[in-house]
Protein backbone atom coordinates (compact mmCIF):
# COMPACT_ATOMS: atom_id res chain seq x y z
CA UNK A 1 0.00 0.00 0.00
CA UNK A 2 1.55 3.24 -1.28
CA UNK A 3 1.21 6.58 0.91
CA UNK A 4 -1.69 8.09 -1.59
CA UNK A 5 -3.68 4.82 -0.79
CA UNK A 6 -2.56 5.10 3.04
CA UNK A 7 -4.00 8.56 3.23
CA UNK A 8 -7.18 8.39 1.13
CA UNK A 9 -8.46 5.52 3.37
CA UNK A 10 -7.40 7.18 6.23
CA UNK A 11 -9.50 10.50 5.25
CA UNK A 12 -12.35 8.21 4.20
CA UNK A 13 -12.12 6.64 7.48
CA UNK A 14 -12.41 9.86 9.10
CA UNK A 15 -15.33 10.73 7.05
CA UNK A 16 -17.32 7.57 7.64
CA UNK A 17 -17.14 8.42 11.33
CA UNK A 18 -18.05 11.80 10.91
CA UNK A 19 -20.83 10.94 8.25
CA UNK A 20 -21.46 8.20 11.16
CA UNK A 21 -22.11 10.85 14.17
CA UNK A 22 -24.05 13.28 12.37
CA UNK A 23 -26.46 10.15 11.16
CA UNK A 24 -26.33 9.14 15.08
CA UNK A 25 -27.77 12.84 15.93
CA UNK A 26 -30.30 12.79 13.49
CA UNK A 27 -31.45 9.42 14.88
CA UNK A 28 -31.87 11.04 18.03
CA UNK A 29 -33.57 13.80 17.14
CA UNK A 30 -36.60 11.38 15.25
CA UNK A 31 -36.38 9.55 18.43
CA UNK A 32 -37.33 12.21 20.54
CA UNK A 33 -40.70 12.83 18.58
CA UNK A 34 -42.37 10.00 20.24
CA UNK A 35 -41.84 11.19 23.57
CA UNK A 36 -42.89 14.81 22.57
CA UNK A 37 -46.30 13.32 21.76
CA UNK A 38 -48.34 13.19 25.03
CA UNK A 39 -50.87 10.70 24.95
CA UNK A 40 -50.60 7.26 25.51
CA UNK A 41 -52.24 5.12 22.92
CA UNK A 42 -54.06 1.97 24.07
CA UNK A 43 -54.84 2.29 27.71
CA UNK A 44 -56.69 -0.79 29.13
CA UNK A 45 -60.15 0.50 30.52
CA UNK A 46 -60.17 1.50 34.33
CA UNK A 47 -61.53 -1.49 36.85
CA UNK A 48 -64.42 0.32 38.29
CA UNK A 49 -64.74 1.24 42.20
CA UNK A 50 -67.77 2.25 44.20
CA UNK A 51 -68.40 5.23 44.94
CA UNK A 52 -69.98 4.84 47.65
CA UNK A 53 -67.51 2.89 49.79
CA UNK A 54 -64.33 4.51 48.53
CA UNK A 55 -62.30 5.68 52.16
CA UNK A 56 -59.20 8.38 52.54
CA UNK A 57 -55.85 8.27 54.47
CA UNK A 58 -54.45 11.28 55.70
CA UNK A 59 -51.31 12.47 57.90
CA UNK A 60 -48.84 14.22 58.76
CA UNK A 61 -44.57 13.36 57.78
CA UNK A 62 -42.97 14.94 60.49
CA UNK A 63 -38.89 15.27 60.92
CA UNK A 64 -37.54 13.57 63.85
CA UNK A 65 -34.56 15.70 65.21
CA UNK A 66 -33.22 18.78 64.05
CA UNK A 67 -33.29 20.02 60.58
CA UNK A 68 -30.21 20.47 58.33
CA UNK A 69 -29.48 24.00 57.84
CA UNK A 70 -30.58 24.80 54.29
CA UNK A 71 -27.59 25.02 52.13
CA UNK A 72 -27.50 28.39 50.08
CA UNK A 73 -27.65 28.48 46.10
CA UNK A 74 -24.99 30.84 44.42
CA UNK A 75 -27.01 32.21 41.29
CA UNK A 76 -24.29 34.55 40.56
CA UNK A 77 -23.40 32.91 37.52
CA UNK A 78 -26.91 34.01 35.54
CA UNK A 79 -27.03 37.63 36.09
CA UNK A 80 -31.07 36.39 35.10
CA UNK A 81 -31.55 34.24 38.21
CA UNK A 82 -33.62 35.98 40.66
CA UNK A 83 -34.56 33.30 43.14
CA UNK A 84 -34.66 32.42 46.69
CA UNK A 85 -31.28 31.22 47.77
CA UNK A 86 -32.49 28.54 49.78
CA UNK A 87 -32.22 24.87 49.05
CA UNK A 88 -35.18 22.80 49.20
CA UNK A 89 -33.25 19.38 49.75
CA UNK A 90 -34.95 19.00 53.69
CA UNK A 91 -37.47 21.57 53.63
CA UNK A 92 -38.79 21.73 57.21
CA UNK A 93 -41.26 24.02 59.39
CA UNK A 94 -41.24 23.25 62.90
CA UNK A 95 -40.55 19.59 62.42
CA UNK A 96 -43.09 19.39 59.79
CA UNK A 97 -41.53 17.87 56.45
CA UNK A 98 -42.65 18.75 52.72
CA UNK A 99 -42.22 17.38 49.48
CA UNK A 100 -42.32 13.96 50.72
CA UNK A 101 -44.03 11.71 47.92
CA UNK A 102 -46.71 9.55 49.22
CA UNK A 103 -48.12 7.09 47.54
CA UNK A 104 -50.03 3.25 47.45
CA UNK A 105 -47.21 1.33 47.19
CA UNK A 106 -48.45 -1.91 47.46
CA UNK A 107 -52.70 -3.42 47.70
CA UNK A 108 -53.98 -2.50 44.98
CA UNK A 109 -53.57 -5.30 42.99
CA UNK A 110 -54.05 -5.68 38.71
CA UNK A 111 -56.19 -2.39 38.91
CA UNK A 112 -56.06 -0.13 36.42
CA UNK A 113 -56.83 3.42 36.25
CA UNK A 114 -57.60 6.15 33.82
CA UNK A 115 -55.04 8.57 32.71
CA UNK A 116 -55.97 12.18 33.75
CA UNK A 117 -56.52 14.40 30.93
CA UNK A 118 -55.33 17.51 32.64
CA UNK A 119 -51.78 17.88 32.28
CA UNK A 120 -49.78 18.66 35.34
CA UNK A 121 -47.52 22.19 34.85
CA UNK A 122 -44.33 22.52 35.93
CA UNK A 123 -42.75 26.02 36.21
CA UNK A 124 -39.07 27.52 36.09
CA UNK A 125 -39.65 30.30 37.92
CA UNK A 126 -36.44 32.38 39.95
CA UNK A 127 -34.39 29.53 38.51
CA UNK A 128 -35.95 26.80 40.36
CA UNK A 129 -38.56 23.67 39.75
CA UNK A 130 -42.16 24.55 40.94
CA UNK A 131 -42.90 22.37 42.14
CA UNK A 132 -40.08 20.75 43.79
CA UNK A 133 -41.37 17.22 43.82
CA UNK A 134 -44.18 16.19 41.39
CA UNK A 135 -46.25 13.32 41.20
CA UNK A 136 -47.72 12.25 37.84
CA UNK A 137 -49.64 9.10 36.50
CA UNK A 138 -47.93 6.76 33.68
CA UNK A 139 -49.09 8.84 30.39
CA UNK A 140 -50.12 11.82 31.88
CA UNK A 141 -49.07 15.04 30.47
CA UNK A 142 -46.29 16.88 32.02
CA UNK A 143 -46.48 20.73 30.82
CA UNK A 144 -42.95 22.46 31.54
CA UNK A 145 -42.96 26.38 31.23
CA UNK A 146 -40.15 28.81 31.40
CA UNK A 147 -41.19 31.91 32.82
CA UNK A 148 -37.06 33.18 33.52
CA UNK A 149 -35.70 35.76 30.89
CA UNK A 150 -32.87 33.11 30.21
CA UNK A 151 -32.60 29.78 28.36
CA UNK A 152 -32.82 26.58 30.54
CA UNK A 153 -32.43 23.21 29.54
CA UNK A 154 -34.75 20.47 31.17
CA UNK A 155 -33.18 17.32 31.47
CA UNK A 156 -34.80 13.61 33.11
CA UNK A 157 -32.31 11.19 34.47
CA UNK A 158 -34.12 8.23 34.78
CA UNK A 159 -33.63 4.28 35.57
CA UNK A 160 -36.39 3.26 34.00
CA UNK A 161 -37.69 5.65 31.40
CA UNK A 162 -35.94 7.13 28.52
CA UNK A 163 -33.63 10.14 28.85
CA UNK A 164 -33.42 13.41 27.35
CA UNK A 165 -32.80 16.76 27.12
CA UNK A 166 -33.99 19.52 25.77
CA UNK A 167 -33.70 23.40 26.18
CA UNK A 168 -36.22 26.17 26.78
CA UNK A 169 -35.03 29.46 25.89
CA UNK A 170 -37.36 32.64 27.18
CA UNK A 171 -41.19 32.82 26.74
CA UNK A 172 -40.68 29.85 24.00
CA UNK A 173 -44.00 27.26 24.73
CA UNK A 174 -44.38 25.01 26.54
CA UNK A 175 -42.76 21.46 26.30
CA UNK A 176 -45.03 18.39 26.84
CA UNK A 177 -43.67 15.20 28.05
CA UNK A 178 -44.62 11.89 29.84
CA UNK A 179 -43.08 9.29 31.23
CA UNK A 180 -44.22 5.19 30.26
CA UNK A 181 -42.50 3.55 33.57
CA UNK A 182 -43.35 3.84 36.91
CA UNK A 183 -40.39 5.32 38.57
CA UNK A 184 -40.00 6.76 41.72
CA UNK A 185 -38.05 10.01 42.53
CA UNK A 186 -36.93 10.69 38.84
CA UNK A 187 -34.25 13.66 39.03
CA UNK A 188 -34.57 16.20 36.71
CA UNK A 189 -31.68 19.22 36.24
CA UNK A 190 -30.65 21.53 34.46
CA UNK A 191 -27.34 21.60 33.19
CA UNK A 192 -26.83 25.53 32.78
CA UNK A 193 -28.03 26.29 36.14
CA UNK A 194 -26.62 23.15 38.12
CA UNK A 195 -28.46 23.93 41.72
CA UNK A 196 -31.89 23.53 39.60
CA UNK A 197 -33.21 19.92 40.46
CA UNK A 198 -36.62 18.57 41.17
CA UNK A 199 -38.26 15.32 41.13
CA UNK A 200 -41.16 13.30 39.09
CA UNK A 201 -42.82 10.63 41.06
CA UNK A 202 -44.53 8.62 38.04
CA UNK A 203 -46.92 5.68 39.34
CA UNK A 204 -49.46 3.53 37.45
CA UNK A 205 -52.15 4.84 40.55
CA UNK A 206 -54.20 7.89 41.05
CA UNK A 207 -53.96 7.57 44.94
CA UNK A 208 -50.63 9.66 45.95
CA UNK A 209 -49.39 13.09 46.82
CA UNK A 210 -47.19 15.25 47.91
CA UNK A 211 -46.64 16.44 51.42
CA UNK A 212 -47.66 20.44 51.87
CA UNK A 213 -44.88 23.11 53.91
CA UNK A 214 -47.47 22.03 56.61
CA UNK A 215 -45.63 18.49 56.32
CA UNK A 216 -49.29 16.91 55.55
CA UNK A 217 -51.11 14.60 52.93
CA UNK A 218 -54.20 13.38 51.85
CA UNK A 219 -55.11 10.48 49.66
CA UNK A 220 -59.20 10.19 48.33
CA UNK A 221 -60.98 7.60 46.65
CA UNK A 222 -59.45 4.12 47.68
CA UNK A 223 -61.45 1.21 47.35
CA UNK A 224 -61.26 -0.99 50.97
CA UNK A 225 -58.53 -2.92 51.28
CA UNK A 226 -55.22 -3.62 52.88
CA UNK A 227 -52.21 -1.50 51.39
CA UNK A 228 -48.79 -0.21 52.31
CA UNK A 229 -48.47 3.04 51.77
CA UNK A 230 -44.93 4.35 50.91
CA UNK A 231 -43.09 7.58 52.24
CA UNK A 232 -40.04 8.87 50.09
CA UNK A 233 -37.98 11.30 50.75
CA UNK A 234 -34.98 12.99 48.27
CA UNK A 235 -32.04 12.81 50.75
CA UNK A 236 -33.90 10.78 53.73
CA UNK A 237 -35.09 7.82 51.75
CA UNK A 238 -38.12 5.90 51.35
CA UNK A 239 -40.20 4.72 54.90
CA UNK A 240 -43.66 2.28 54.70
CA UNK A 241 -46.56 1.72 56.53
CA UNK A 242 -49.44 -1.36 56.60
CA UNK A 243 -52.81 0.33 56.92
CA UNK A 244 -56.11 -1.73 56.36
CA UNK A 245 -59.45 0.53 55.20
CA UNK A 246 -62.85 -1.14 55.55
CA UNK A 247 -65.30 0.89 53.29
CA UNK A 248 -65.77 4.46 53.58
CA UNK A 249 -62.82 4.76 56.12
CA UNK A 250 -61.21 7.72 56.92
CA UNK A 251 -57.46 6.62 58.65
CA UNK A 252 -54.83 9.00 59.75
CA UNK A 253 -51.41 7.58 58.98
CA UNK A 254 -48.29 9.92 60.22
CA UNK A 255 -45.01 8.94 59.28
CA UNK A 256 -41.43 10.35 60.89
CA UNK A 257 -38.17 10.29 59.19
CA UNK A 258 -35.17 10.77 61.56
CA UNK A 259 -32.90 14.12 60.69
CA UNK A 260 -29.66 12.69 59.40
CA UNK B 1 23.71 3.85 2.31
CA UNK B 2 24.41 7.21 3.35
CA UNK B 3 21.46 8.93 0.99
CA UNK B 4 19.32 6.42 3.57
CA UNK B 5 20.46 7.74 6.45
CA UNK B 6 20.24 11.21 5.22
CA UNK B 7 16.71 10.32 4.49
CA UNK B 8 15.85 9.51 7.98
CA UNK B 9 17.35 13.13 9.62
CA UNK B 10 15.56 16.63 9.54
CA UNK B 11 17.19 19.91 9.59
CA UNK B 12 15.49 21.79 12.52
CA UNK B 13 12.52 23.57 11.55
CA UNK B 14 12.58 26.44 14.22
CA UNK B 15 8.93 27.69 12.57
CA UNK B 16 7.65 24.20 12.88
CA UNK B 17 9.23 23.52 16.55
CA UNK B 18 7.49 26.58 17.52
CA UNK B 19 4.05 25.85 16.20
CA UNK B 20 4.45 22.47 17.71
CA UNK B 21 4.83 24.03 21.01
CA UNK B 22 2.02 25.99 20.22
CA UNK B 23 -0.26 23.41 19.91
CA UNK B 24 1.18 21.71 22.60
CA UNK B 25 0.11 24.63 24.95
CA UNK B 26 -3.22 25.19 23.70
CA UNK B 27 -3.95 21.44 23.93
CA UNK B 28 -3.33 21.77 27.73
CA UNK B 29 -5.85 25.15 27.86
CA UNK B 30 -7.86 22.55 25.89
CA UNK B 31 -7.84 19.88 28.48
CA UNK B 32 -8.00 22.70 31.54
CA UNK B 33 -11.51 24.09 29.37
CA UNK B 34 -12.78 20.28 30.07
CA UNK B 35 -12.01 19.86 33.28
CA UNK B 36 -14.07 23.28 33.87
CA UNK B 37 -16.84 21.69 31.98
CA UNK B 38 -17.20 18.35 33.87
CA UNK B 39 -16.76 19.59 37.12
CA UNK B 40 -19.34 22.68 36.39
CA UNK B 41 -21.56 19.85 35.68
CA UNK B 42 -21.59 21.75 32.46
CA UNK B 43 -21.71 18.74 29.64
CA UNK B 44 -24.85 18.85 28.65
CA UNK B 45 -26.10 22.35 28.69
CA UNK B 46 -26.02 22.46 25.20
CA UNK B 47 -28.12 19.26 24.27
CA UNK B 48 -27.36 19.21 20.55
CA UNK B 49 -23.54 18.55 18.93
CA UNK B 50 -22.11 19.83 16.41
CA UNK B 51 -24.50 22.97 16.39
CA UNK B 52 -25.38 24.70 19.51
CA UNK B 53 -28.80 25.27 20.33
CA UNK B 54 -29.46 24.67 16.03
CA UNK B 55 -26.93 26.91 15.29
CA UNK B 56 -23.01 27.84 14.56
CA UNK B 57 -23.16 31.08 16.19
CA UNK B 58 -22.20 31.94 19.34
CA UNK B 59 -25.06 31.57 22.09
CA UNK B 60 -25.73 33.81 24.99
CA UNK B 61 -22.63 32.66 27.19
CA UNK B 62 -24.64 32.32 30.88
CA UNK B 63 -24.54 29.54 33.21
CA UNK B 64 -22.96 26.12 32.41
CA UNK B 65 -23.28 27.55 28.81
CA UNK B 66 -19.90 29.45 28.40
CA UNK B 67 -18.09 26.40 30.31
CA UNK B 68 -19.36 23.89 27.21
CA UNK B 69 -19.38 26.32 24.19
CA UNK B 70 -15.91 28.07 25.32
CA UNK B 71 -14.63 23.70 25.41
CA UNK B 72 -16.70 23.18 21.62
CA UNK B 73 -14.82 26.66 20.55
CA UNK B 74 -11.53 25.85 22.20
CA UNK B 75 -11.53 22.09 21.13
CA UNK B 76 -12.27 23.47 17.01
CA UNK B 77 -9.27 25.23 17.05
CA UNK B 78 -7.38 22.38 18.21
CA UNK B 79 -8.86 20.33 15.31
CA UNK B 80 -7.34 23.41 13.42
CA UNK B 81 -3.95 23.45 14.47
CA UNK B 82 -4.07 20.03 14.28
CA UNK B 83 -4.43 19.51 10.30
CA UNK B 84 -1.99 22.16 9.90
CA UNK B 85 1.05 20.53 11.80
CA UNK B 86 0.23 17.46 10.73
CA UNK B 87 0.31 19.04 6.77
CA UNK B 88 3.43 20.89 7.80
CA UNK B 89 5.15 17.69 9.68
CA UNK B 90 4.04 15.75 6.31
CA UNK B 91 5.86 18.05 3.86
CA UNK B 92 7.82 19.80 5.69
CA UNK B 93 10.21 16.90 7.98
CA UNK B 94 12.08 14.06 6.35
CA UNK B 95 11.61 11.78 9.11
CA UNK B 96 9.29 8.96 7.99
CA UNK B 97 7.96 8.32 11.12
CA UNK B 98 7.35 11.94 11.87
CA UNK B 99 5.32 11.98 9.51
CA UNK B 100 2.74 9.06 10.15
CA UNK B 101 2.98 10.86 13.95
CA UNK B 102 1.42 13.72 12.36
CA UNK B 103 -1.09 11.55 11.05
CA UNK B 104 -2.10 9.83 14.18
CA UNK B 105 -2.24 13.07 16.19
CA UNK B 106 -4.98 13.80 13.66
CA UNK B 107 -6.83 10.94 13.77
CA UNK B 108 -6.35 11.01 17.78
CA UNK B 109 -7.90 14.77 17.31
CA UNK B 110 -10.89 12.94 15.08
CA UNK B 111 -11.49 10.43 17.52
CA UNK B 112 -11.83 12.70 20.59
CA UNK B 113 -14.03 15.13 18.34
CA UNK B 114 -16.14 12.01 17.84
CA UNK B 115 -16.32 10.81 21.27
CA UNK B 116 -17.27 14.40 22.45
CA UNK B 117 -20.40 14.41 20.09
CA UNK B 118 -21.56 11.03 21.32
CA UNK B 119 -20.94 11.93 25.01
CA UNK B 120 -23.63 14.77 24.51
CA UNK B 121 -26.12 12.78 22.03
CA UNK B 122 -25.71 10.00 24.29
CA UNK B 123 -26.42 11.51 27.66
CA UNK B 124 -22.97 11.19 28.90
CA UNK B 125 -22.51 7.71 29.62
CA UNK B 126 -19.73 6.61 31.95
CA UNK B 127 -17.27 5.15 29.76
CA UNK B 128 -18.00 7.71 26.55
CA UNK B 129 -17.13 10.34 29.09
CA UNK B 130 -13.94 8.66 30.27
CA UNK B 131 -12.75 7.62 26.97
CA UNK B 132 -13.23 11.08 26.00
CA UNK B 133 -10.92 12.14 29.05
CA UNK B 134 -8.45 9.26 28.47
CA UNK B 135 -7.94 10.18 24.79
CA UNK B 136 -7.60 14.09 26.02
CA UNK B 137 -4.49 12.93 27.45
CA UNK B 138 -3.50 10.53 24.32
CA UNK B 139 -3.50 13.34 22.38
CA UNK B 140 -1.83 15.78 25.06
CA UNK B 141 0.89 13.55 24.84
CA UNK B 142 1.24 13.00 21.51
CA UNK B 143 1.03 17.17 20.95
CA UNK B 144 4.44 17.06 23.34
CA UNK B 145 6.37 14.91 21.98
CA UNK B 146 5.87 16.13 18.40
CA UNK B 147 7.09 19.46 20.29
CA UNK B 148 9.87 17.84 21.29
CA UNK B 149 10.77 15.91 18.24
CA UNK B 150 10.86 18.79 16.25
CA UNK B 151 12.83 20.89 18.98
CA UNK B 152 16.89 21.46 18.27
CA UNK B 153 17.71 19.19 20.93
CA UNK B 154 16.48 16.44 19.48
CA UNK B 155 17.35 16.93 15.90
CA UNK B 156 20.33 18.12 16.14
CA UNK B 157 22.34 16.77 19.45
CA UNK B 158 23.95 13.15 19.49
CA UNK B 159 22.61 11.27 22.67
CA UNK B 160 24.95 10.52 25.45
CA UNK B 161 24.23 6.87 24.86
CA UNK B 162 24.93 4.17 28.61
CA UNK B 163 23.18 1.25 28.87
CA UNK B 164 21.11 0.08 31.38
CA UNK B 165 22.37 -3.16 32.86
CA UNK B 166 19.96 -3.16 35.43
CA UNK B 167 16.44 -5.24 35.90
CA UNK B 168 13.62 -4.56 35.20
CA UNK B 169 14.93 -1.73 33.16
CA UNK B 170 14.30 1.60 33.31
CA UNK B 171 12.73 1.89 30.11
CA UNK B 172 10.26 -1.47 31.41
CA UNK B 173 9.52 1.14 34.48
CA UNK B 174 8.94 4.04 32.64
CA UNK B 175 6.47 1.83 30.25
CA UNK B 176 4.88 0.45 33.84
CA UNK B 177 4.56 4.56 34.91
CA UNK B 178 2.79 5.56 31.71
CA UNK B 179 0.46 1.92 32.67
CA UNK B 180 -0.79 3.05 35.94
CA UNK B 181 -0.96 6.57 35.50
CA UNK B 182 -3.70 5.66 32.61
CA UNK B 183 -5.40 3.46 34.88
CA UNK B 184 -5.53 5.98 37.35
CA UNK B 185 -6.73 8.24 34.83
CA UNK B 186 -9.67 6.10 33.28
CA UNK B 187 -10.34 5.47 37.61
CA UNK B 188 -10.30 9.09 37.86
CA UNK B 189 -12.43 9.62 34.75
CA UNK B 190 -15.20 7.25 35.67
CA UNK B 191 -15.07 9.04 39.41
CA UNK B 192 -15.70 12.17 37.76
CA UNK B 193 -19.07 10.66 35.51
CA UNK B 194 -20.58 8.99 37.95
CA UNK B 195 -19.41 5.58 36.84
CA UNK B 196 -17.66 4.01 40.15
CA UNK B 197 -17.09 4.91 43.45
CA UNK B 198 -13.86 6.78 44.68
CA UNK B 199 -11.89 4.11 46.33
CA UNK B 200 -10.59 2.59 43.07
CA UNK B 201 -8.98 5.98 42.00
CA UNK B 202 -7.31 6.48 45.94
CA UNK B 203 -6.18 3.11 46.03
CA UNK B 204 -4.79 2.71 42.82
CA UNK B 205 -3.04 6.65 43.99
CA UNK B 206 -0.94 4.88 46.09
CA UNK B 207 0.61 2.39 43.30
CA UNK B 208 1.38 5.01 41.29
CA UNK B 209 3.07 7.22 43.71
CA UNK B 210 5.04 4.02 44.26
CA UNK B 211 5.78 3.18 40.99
CA UNK B 212 6.93 7.04 40.19
CA UNK B 213 9.38 7.07 43.10
CA UNK B 214 11.07 3.49 42.08
CA UNK B 215 11.14 5.09 37.98
CA UNK B 216 12.63 8.26 39.26
CA UNK B 217 14.95 7.04 41.81
CA UNK B 218 15.88 4.83 39.53
CA UNK B 219 16.35 7.38 36.61
CA UNK B 220 18.10 9.99 38.70
CA UNK B 221 20.50 7.33 40.66
CA UNK B 222 21.36 5.55 37.43
CA UNK B 223 21.45 8.07 34.90
CA UNK B 224 21.79 12.20 36.80
CA UNK B 225 24.76 12.65 34.28
CA UNK B 226 22.22 12.56 31.39
CA UNK B 227 20.20 15.72 31.45
CA UNK B 228 17.66 14.58 29.20
CA UNK B 229 16.67 12.49 31.47
CA UNK B 230 17.83 13.90 34.82
CA UNK B 231 14.95 16.46 33.97
CA UNK B 232 12.16 14.83 32.61
CA UNK B 233 12.50 12.61 36.17
CA UNK B 234 12.87 15.59 38.73
CA UNK B 235 10.08 17.05 37.08
CA UNK B 236 8.10 13.77 37.52
CA UNK B 237 8.75 13.25 40.62
CA UNK B 238 7.55 16.68 41.51
CA UNK B 239 4.49 16.31 39.91
CA UNK B 240 3.72 13.66 41.37
CA UNK B 241 4.17 15.55 44.83
CA UNK B 242 1.75 18.18 43.86
CA UNK B 243 -0.76 15.54 42.23
CA UNK B 244 -1.15 13.26 45.58
CA UNK B 245 -1.88 17.20 47.53
CA UNK B 246 -4.18 18.11 45.15
CA UNK B 247 -5.86 14.84 44.74
CA UNK B 248 -6.22 15.03 48.33
CA UNK B 249 -7.71 18.42 48.51
CA UNK B 250 -10.06 17.42 45.61
CA UNK B 251 -10.83 14.17 47.79
CA UNK B 252 -11.91 16.50 51.02
CA UNK B 253 -13.98 19.72 48.46
CA UNK B 254 -15.54 16.98 46.49
CA UNK B 255 -15.84 13.62 48.88
CA UNK B 256 -15.57 14.88 52.54
CA UNK B 257 -17.22 18.31 52.43
CA UNK B 258 -18.95 18.61 49.46
CA UNK B 259 -21.16 15.57 49.22
CA UNK B 260 -24.49 17.65 49.83
CA UNK B 261 -23.40 20.57 47.73
CA UNK B 262 -26.62 21.61 45.97
CA UNK B 263 -24.49 23.19 43.30
CA UNK B 264 -20.54 22.59 42.34
CA UNK B 265 -18.56 24.57 44.63
CA UNK B 266 -15.59 27.16 43.84
CA UNK B 267 -13.09 24.74 46.32
CA UNK B 268 -14.14 21.66 44.81
CA UNK B 269 -13.88 23.35 41.27
CA UNK B 270 -10.38 24.47 41.33
CA UNK B 271 -9.33 21.96 43.05
CA UNK B 272 -10.50 19.50 40.48
CA UNK B 273 -9.79 21.39 37.80
CA UNK B 274 -6.22 21.38 38.95
CA UNK B 275 -5.53 18.28 39.68
CA UNK B 276 -6.87 17.28 36.05
CA UNK B 277 -4.00 19.78 34.66
CA UNK B 278 -1.73 18.28 36.99
CA UNK B 279 -2.52 14.79 35.82
CA UNK B 280 -1.78 16.14 32.25
CA UNK B 281 1.06 17.30 32.57
CA UNK B 282 2.13 14.39 34.78
CA UNK B 283 1.27 11.84 31.82
CA UNK B 284 2.89 13.61 29.12
CA UNK B 285 5.96 13.88 31.49
CA UNK B 286 6.28 10.19 32.09
CA UNK B 287 5.75 9.50 28.19
CA UNK B 288 8.58 11.94 27.59
CA UNK B 289 10.84 10.40 30.36
CA UNK B 290 10.20 7.15 28.72
CA UNK B 291 11.10 8.70 25.02
CA UNK B 292 14.20 9.98 26.50
CA UNK B 293 15.55 6.79 28.17
CA UNK B 294 14.92 4.90 24.79
CA UNK B 295 16.67 6.90 22.99
CA UNK B 296 20.00 7.65 25.89
CA UNK B 297 19.72 4.35 27.71
CA UNK B 298 19.54 0.81 25.77
CA UNK B 299 18.95 -1.77 27.20
CA UNK B 300 21.73 -4.26 27.58
CA UNK B 301 21.00 -8.06 26.63
CA UNK B 302 23.65 -10.80 27.82
CA UNK B 303 24.07 -13.20 24.66
CA UNK B 304 24.49 -16.58 26.39
CA UNK B 305 27.49 -18.33 24.36
CA UNK B 306 27.17 -22.43 24.42
CA UNK B 307 29.99 -23.18 26.25
CA UNK B 308 30.68 -27.01 24.40
CA UNK B 309 33.24 -26.94 21.87
CA UNK B 310 31.32 -28.33 18.56
CA UNK B 311 34.00 -30.88 16.69
CA UNK B 312 34.15 -30.79 12.76
CA UNK B 313 32.84 -34.12 11.82
CA UNK B 314 34.16 -35.03 8.22
CA UNK B 315 31.02 -36.50 5.83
Amino acid sequence: MNKKTSLAMFGMLCLLGLWLLVGCSKKQETNEAPAAAPSSPAQPAATPIDPSTVASVSGTVKLDGAAPKASKIDMSQDPACKGTNTAETVVDDGGKLANVFVYVKDGLGDRTFDVPKDAVTIDQQGCKYHPHVLGVMTGQNIEIKNDDQTTHNIHPTPQANREWNESQPPAAAPLEKSFAREEIMLPVKCNQHPWMRMYINVVKTPFYAVTAPDGKYEIKGLPPGDYTIAFVQEKLGEQTQKVTLAAKDSKTVDQSFKAQ
Amino acid sequence: MEADLKSLATPYNRAHHRFAVFTACATFVLIIAGALVTSNDAGLSIPDWPTSFGSFSVPPLHGGIKFEWSHRAIAGSIVLLTISIAAWTWFADRRRWMKWLGIAALATVITQAILGGLTVLLFQPPWVSSAHAAVAQTFFCIAVAIAMFTGRRWVEEVPQIEFDHRRPSLFTLTLLSIFVLYVQLILGAMFRHHGMSWWPHVANAAIVAFVLTWTAIRALSQFSRIEAVRRPAIILVSLMIAQLCLGFIAFLTRVAWGRDAVQPELPMVISTVAHVAVGALLLATAVILAIQVWRQVPVSFEETVPTRTRKTVAA
